[in-house]
């Protein structure tokens, strides 16, 4: 298809206005929230929508050497990534599974699984708790893993089900003639194939693990388990008077998804609308 | 094995596939989910609830005292969290979106990359930051009223009870608007030019083109993004939690069904901060009836009256 520049139209003015004034919404609070991380307390206060007169980095030396923020950080590293290959793992195999299996009992338990994108997890914390306690988990960064890996099946499954259904039958007929067995096929076939939805899986899911407060905030005391978002509301606690400690925080929790964010807008946004929009 | 069913096979073998997922998904979704509505009818200290009482958390929560009133104004709150989303989030993600599909627009990728940046952070982190921004003696947001001679608009947002609880809907909205936006473009981008065609030759005025053909046609969508709406709005927590804390100041007016159950199912509330999970189970037994409620509803109301749209 053939683009061309559009000529600007006046009554498109308003529109821009729009935009224009969004646009000014979004970043001027991101802008306030990362420039004053690099300035002292006081220079804050006086102006707090100029650039730093001299940079400090005050806020974020305090931060790696006067607090756990890096113990947070890893935990919620090591948390989301763990995570994320369990529900990439068992989402997809599930959904090879479910589409291969051509049976009224599939599809039923498809429906199973969807039901869980409408209905929040959440819900079920009161015996959640117990649950983990009982395995021996409560306080424990690993009692996060088998929630969040529940967290992400529904609209895991969803979307691999989906994705799987519009592979070539050509393909993986030829494959079984070649004489490939269906784990083969599930490896050499299928998961090369996906690829792109699952990235789309993962993106949703990275977003709201690394973002999640709820479940760490009910499972979890010991400051040496704590996930990047818990560790966040305590230290904001801690440092409330402190602007320039506080931002550092905030900043430094944020920039790496958003920083993913800007270089992978395209995939970020189906990631976090799929389920509602069919491709 | 036969020709015909090479590709999909009615062999239980399929199961073992589906088997580990289901485990996860059933015993860590499923079954704590049933659990906890079961145990809204019991009673009992810490996480032994082993006291049968029947319906008697219910009566607690509805039939009037401190406990109700709390719960009540909980639930008005969540509701009223929940109409401000979709008057402003939803309304403004459809002008966005409106305005993103038009040809004539220039800087699409660019306003597009803005309008989905707020949803991709924390939303603790949204909600500090706002907090920081809002504050009454140094922040930012007074500080420019001041500046542009609005020196008396500068109010202490979050200390007014009538004031806090839409302002933090406000932020939450400032958050997520770019996801009702993208689903209502990739709504619109779906829409048959033929459509307009049509409408350009017989001379439609812009308005006419939106209520005429846009807005019935994306009358399933809409129904989408209410129903994303209702069950993102009435699970909210982290905002609330981050921007007034799990008590509801002031005076409970910010107090949302997500703090509420936090508060009594959870965290134990003043005075005696032991949590009674029989009546957070009944909380959130609740909140399952009313999204359940309010999805079919809603499926129903936004459902096609009939023909096709493509």
């Amino acid at each position: 298809m053939k683009q061309i520049r559009p000529r600007f139209r006046a009554a498109d003015l308003p529109g821009y206005v729009l935009l224009g004034f969004w646009t000014f919404v979004v970043l001027v609070p991101l802008w306030v929230m990362v420039v004053n991380s690099f300035k002292p307390s006081l220079d804050i206060f006086r102006d707090p929508f100029g650039l730093p007169p001299t940079v400090s980095v005050e806020g974020y030396q305090s931060l790696v050497t006067g607090s756990s923020f890096l113990t947070y950080f890893l935990n919620s590293l090591m948390i989301t990534t763990v995570s994320i290959v369990g529900v990439l793992l068992l989402a997809s195999t599930a959904a090879y599974g479910l589409v291969s299996w051509n049976s009224r009992a599939s599809r039923y338990l498809l429906l199973v699984f969807l039901a869980g994108m409408m209905i929040p997890i959440r819900i079920a914390s009161i015996n959640l708790l117990s649950l983990v306690k009982d395995l021996g988990l409560m306080d424990s960064l690993w009692g996060l893993f088998p929630i969040y890996a529940a967290m992400g099946l529904p609209m895991g499954v969803f979307v691999l089900t989906e994705f799987i259904r519009s592979v070539p039958k050509e393909i993986l007929n030829a494959a079984r003639i070649d004489g490939a067995g269906s784990v083969r096929i599930y490896i050499q076939v299928i998961v090369p194939l996906i690829r792109p939805a699952l990235a789309t899986v993962a993106i949703f899911n990275l977003v709201n693990l690394w973002n999640d407060l709820w479940f760490p905030l009910i499972l979890i005391r010991s400051d040496d388990q704590r996930t990047l978002m818990l560790g966040v509301t305590r230290l904001f606690g801690q440092y409330q008077t402190d602007w320039n400690k506080v931002l550092a925080v905030l900043t430094s929790a944020s920039v790496p998804i958003i920083l993913l964010y800007l270089f992978l807008s395209k995939q970020f946004i189906k990631g976090l609308t799929a389920g509602a929009v069919k491709e | 094995m036969k020709g015909k069913s090479l590709e999909t096979e009615r062999n239980l073998v399929w199961l073992w596939w589906i088997v580990p997922a289901l485990a996860v998904y059933l015993v860590f979704m499923a079954w704590p989910l049933f659990n906890s509505l079961r145990l809204s009818f019991y009673t009992g200290t810490g996480f032994k609830l082993d006291n049968f009482i029947g319906f008697d958390n219910y009566v607690r929560l509805f039939a009037g005292g401190e406990e109700s009133t709390r719960f009540l104004g909980a639930f008005k709150n969540t509701l009223f969290f929940f109409c401000v989303h979709m008057l402003v989030q939803n309304v403004l993600g459809l002008a966005f979106a409106l305005l993103l599909a038009r040809k004539t627009i220039r800087g699409k990728p660019f306003f597009r990359t803005v309008i989905f940046i707020p949803a991709t952070l924390a939303i603790v982190v949204t909600g500090f930051l706002w907090k920081l921004i809002l504050n009454p003696q140094w922040g930012p947001l007074n500080i420019i009223l001041g500046e542009v001679g609005l020196g008396d608009w500068a109010l202490p947002w979050l200390g007014e009870s009538h004031l806090a609880l839409f302002v933090i809907s406000l932020v939450s909205s400032w958050q997520w608007v770019g996801i009702p936006t993208m689903i209502f473009l990739a709504a619109i981008q779906g829409i048959n030019d033929d459509y307009f065609e049509a409408a350009e030759i017989d001379g439609a005025r812009p308005s006419q083109v939106l209520w005429r053909i846009k807005l019935p046609l994306l009358r399933p969508i809409i129904g989408v993004v209410a129903i994303l709406t209702f069950t993102g709005n009435f699970n909210a927590f982290d905002v609330v939690f981050a921007m007034a804390g799990p008590n509801g100041p002031p005076a409970y007016s910010t107090d949302i069904l997500g703090t509420y159950f936090y508060r009594t199912g959870i965290a134990g509330q003043h005075p005696v901060g032991i949590p009674d999970m029989g009546l957070g189970a009944a909380v959130s037994t609740i909140t399952f009836l009313v999204l359940l409620a309010g999805v079919v509803i809603m499926q129903a109301l936004s459902r096609e009256p009939r023909g096709d749209r493509r």
